[in-house]
């Protein structure tokens, strides 16, 4: 009894230690793998909300361009004006620019994926549960943890703050592709490509301090096939964002040096620019750029989508009350699709005039890794077979995670031909498309995770009732916002236009035939009040967030869930140092239900 | 429960945490400055012919920190093994050296660059090109105002009106000073009047695509050689305290910042052909 009692108060011991070094250490400059991981996880939800909605006025600009955005059209025009005078104001009297709409998008699509989705599927996610499953006291490198937040965090409000400087933020898409995102004359590039270097940094320390945590601090036992498959998914996330992301940072170095220090890395001899020869000493191939950031580009997406599917699997098998089906096929495609993330790149590139050869081999590949998906996708799927399943609201998400994804997945196959791409590409055909993959799908997944661990982070649950009520509505308003833009798409519709195509419509141009029609140009209203509904739906899931940490029902057990994996072994929340002893792991991460047991689940550190 | 294996390695993996962290991070500049290098390729597969430079820089000055690098990674060997056989007193020496030649390899490299930032390449008005090292300036030298006159050690070439063969020869005495033509160039002292001067620029990152990824991958190598000398500098003075209380731990660090600096090392042993030799 003695040493049990002993060891118990160690981790007590280290956390008054901690509170003696004060609020600042505690909550703002931790150590603790926990806290950092909620620190991700709260900034990222705010940018995930700031990127909705800058979404939201562009949609509004979208389907009624030329008029003052409503409620929020005058605070624009105050904020983003140009103290300097310099530049006029983007957003005078509240009516969103063209510049201002170009801002906007590239800067939606920069936020949602390197500020909120990542941060929050990787960081958050990774940091608060791998060091708990896994059976380890925290991270490898807690300091460079916390270094990781901070580059995260001025990479976050430098490019916050690039909204707000003369000429505003960067407006060349979130590809900022060259020539055009050199040649445009504000500094908003030059304030992009600074906080890409600094998001860049802080994924590289925590990937770098994710993959040695997994291989270093497994508790004794837990080999490599007795690991949760979160863990697995994050450990092939964490190798694609530290191999993939180099070359972009090397990327953003070279057109860095071309706006600043006037090199021509991907700026081609003869350009011209506003009608006149550019001057510039040329030679440099625009190409090269695509190439450097598709190659992160995609192994991007699968950042995205790994450390969801993660999640997927933890709370499938959780709910289904069973093995997940296929645990090693998991695992082997996981690793499959990392290797081949890194050869399918420049499928998005087809249109470039890059060579049929190349467009081939690229297509190949493409097809190949879809094989992997596929694989994953199913063994979800056939998990659920059988099963007696608890339809609690993290499992309901994920419930709906799996067709949402297999429709992103499979409108994915015409984008991958090479024939097909040529008329989808760069069109809401491929909006609708990644949405599918990265909203309903990812951010589902996000969302599911975020209700299953939240009894772990707080000791109370979230309430069901509006978690229910979250999940309904915004199933629906992400149907209705992305299924008529695969419509528009296949009419031809092209992404990126601040007038919704209203240029390119019949209505404009009577004389022609083949404009875009008055149903496909009518859809545009249909998805900005479905995107308002969307924004409304999240209100109860903000509220129901920070609600349940004071008056949410306190959970009864450190294993609310009744699930199998370490981290419901700790105790809750998990105090510093995680465990009060090492745990030893004796079996698998989801041995539910086993015959002769006496409850239907058989914790891995239960003794035998 | 504190982290393990922060100083002794785990039994299966045979590494410390710190080891681990070093060789992914490594993995990663590994990547970082293979994009560069393919970059470099991409860009001198795409270049016109004749205009890729050969010979620009100087190979014995190349030669010479080439050896103060390699040197370099000796002394951190030394330096590791030193601490390994509890010779604290050798482990300062070496480190000492390691950090003298860390400087005096940042040294030799402005000195190249300050060479390039003063090779003018200027274009006169009559077509012609003078290409050669600034002499001086006058005091009423501007451009904008046509006064003044700049003196530079150089040459002229002519490359308007000429194709073919014609025009590749001319262009070695710019490009290529390995050739024959390159180096039957005689130099000589040229005082230019602004008036006569349609434009010009310096050899810096600017001028042409090789320049760009010269300055781009030495300049990142050497920020690669400050950071790790600084590293190694705390680990010399002030954080050599640690020998007294841990020093196993400390002999860690050492080895640690040493794969580092080996690896900045190698990065050069790739430049230096590549940007020197080719």
């Amino acid at each position: 009894m003695q040493p049990t009692a002993h060891a118990t108060s160690h981790p007590a011991a280290h956390e008054a230690h901690h509170e003696d070094l004060g609020f600042l250490r505690k909550y703002v400059f931790s150590t603790d793998h926990k806290v950092i991981g909620i620190q991700y996880g709260v900034t990222a939800l705010f940018f995930l909300f700031f990127g909705l909605l800058l979404m939201l006025m562009m949609r509004w600009q979208i389907a009624h361009s030329g008029e003052p955005v409503p409620i929020v059209g005058k605070l624009l025009e105050r904020v983003l004006a140009d103290p300097t005078g310099l530049y006029p104001n983007p957003a005078a009297k509240g009516i969103i620019s063209n510049d201002l709409y170009n801002s906007f998008g590239a800067m939606h699509g920069t936020i949602m994926v390197f500020m909120a989705i990542v941060p929050l599927a990787f960081a958050a996610f990774g940091n608060f549960v791998v060091p708990l499953q896994i059976g380890a006291p925290d991270m490898a490198f807690p300091r460079v943890n916390m270094a990781s937040y901070q580059a995260y965090v001025v990479g976050g409000l430098i490019m916050f703050v690039s909204f707000f400087i003369p000429g505003g933020a960067a407006q060349a898409g979130w590809t900022s592709y060259s020539p055009l995102a050199t040649s445009i004359a504000t500094d908003g590039q030059t304030f992009w490509l600074i906080g890409m270097v600094c998001l860049i940094t802080s994924s590289l320390l925590g990937a770098v301090n994710f993959i040695a945590t997994i291989i270093q601090l497994r508790a004794p036992g837990m080999t490599w096939m007795r690991m949760p498959f979160f863990c697995w998914a994050q450990f092939v996330t964490a190798f694609l964002l530290l191999l993939a992301f180099p070359p972009l940072e090397a990327a953003g170095v070279m057109q860095l040096m071309d706006k600043v220090a006037h090199t021509s890395f991907f700026l081609p001899t003869g350009l011209s620019i506003g009608g006149a020869l550019a001057n510039v000493s040329g030679g440099g191939s625009p190409l090269l750029w695509q190439h450097l950031f598709w190659f992160l580009g995609h192994p991007e997406v699968y950042v995205l989508i790994l450390p969801a599917m993660g999640i997927v699997a933890e709370i499938i098998a959780n709910n289904t009350r069973k093995p997940i089906w296929g645990y090693k096929s998991l695992v082997y495609s996981a690793l499959t699709i990392g290797f081949l993330s890194f050869i399918v790149w420049a499928h998005h590139m087809y249109l470039t005039g890059m060579g049929t050869k190349i467009s081939t081999f690229f297509q190949t590949t493409t097809m190949i890794i879809s094989i992997p998906s596929v694989i994953i996708l199913t063994c979800f799927f056939i998990s659920l077979w059988g099963g007696s399943i608890r339809f609690n609201t993290p499992m309901l998400f994920v419930m709906a995670f799996l067709p949402m994804f297999g429709i992103g997945g499979l409108t994915g196959l015409p984008l991958g031909f090479n024939y097909s791409d040529l008329h989808l590409h760069d069109t809401y055909y491929v909006i609708a498309h990644f949405h599918y993959i990265v909203a309903p799908g990812t951010i589902f997944a996000l969302f599911a995770g975020i209700y299953y661990w939240y009894p772990k982070m707080t000791g109370r649950m979230m309430s069901e009732f509006w978690g229910k009520v979250h999940f309904w509505s915004s199933l629906i308003f992400m149907n209705l916002i992305f299924q008529p833009m695969f419509k528009q798409g296949m009419a031809g519709m092209l992404r990126r236009m601040a007038d919704g195509g209203a240029q390119y419509s019949q209505m404009a141009h009577a004389e022609y035939k083949g404009g875009l029609m008055p149903d496909v140009m009518g859809l545009h209203k249909w998805i900005l009040w479905a995107a308002v509904c969307l924004a409304l739906a999240q209100i109860p899931f903000i509220i129901n967030l920070f609600w349940s940490i004071g008056h949410g029902k306190k959970v009864e057990s450190d294993n609310p869930w009744h699930a199998t994996t370490l981290e419901w072994q700790a105790p809750t929340p998990p105090p510093h140092g995680n465990f009060a002893t090492v745990p030893e792991v004796h079996r698998g991460p989801y041995e539910y239900s086993v015959p002769g047991q006496p409850t239907d689940y058989t914790p891995q550190n239960a003794s035998v | 429960m504190d982290i393990p294996y922060t100083v002794q390695p785990r039994p299966d993996t045979g590494l410390y945490n710190a080891k681990v962290g070093i060789w992914l991070f490594l993995a990663s500049e590994v990547m970082l400055f293979g994009a560069l290098f393919s970059s470099y390729i991409l860009l001198r597969v795409g270049a016109p012919e004749g205009y890729w430079p050969h010979g620009w820089l100087n190979i014995p000055v190349g030669t010479a920190n080439t050896i103060v690098l390699i040197t370099s990674s000796i002394t951190t060997v030394m330096a590791w093994a030193s601490c390994k056989m509890n010779q604290f007193g050798k482990f300062k020496f070496y480190h000492a050296c390691t950090i003298l030649l860390a400087c005096c390899f940042v040294g030799i490299k402005s000195y190249e660059y300050h060479d390039k930032f003063t090779h003018y390449s200027i274009k006169l008005a009559d077509g012609k090109m003078a290409d050669g090292h600034l002499v001086e300036k006058s005091k009423d030298f501007d451009l904008e105002k046509k006064t003044g006159d700049i003196v530079i050690h150089g040459h002229q070439v002519e490359l308007n009106n000429k194709q073919g063969e014609e025009l590749q020869n001319e262009l070695k005495k710019l490009y290529d000073l390995r050739s024959t033509e390159g180096r039957a160039v005689k130099h000589e002292e040229l005082k230019i009047p602004a008036a006569q001067i349609a434009s010009m620029e310096t050899y810096g990152p600017w001028h042409n695509t090789y320049t760009a990824i010269y300055f781009t991958l030495t300049g990142l190598h050497a920020l690669h050689v400050i950071g790790g000398a600084l590293v190694i500098g705390f680990l010399w003075g002030p954080g050599s305290k640690m020998w007294k209380t841990d020093p196993e731990r400390f002999t860690n660090r050492i080895e640690v910042s040493g794969l580092f600096w080996h690896f900045v090392d190698l990065v050069w042993i790739f430049l230096f052909p590549v940007l020197y030799l080719l």
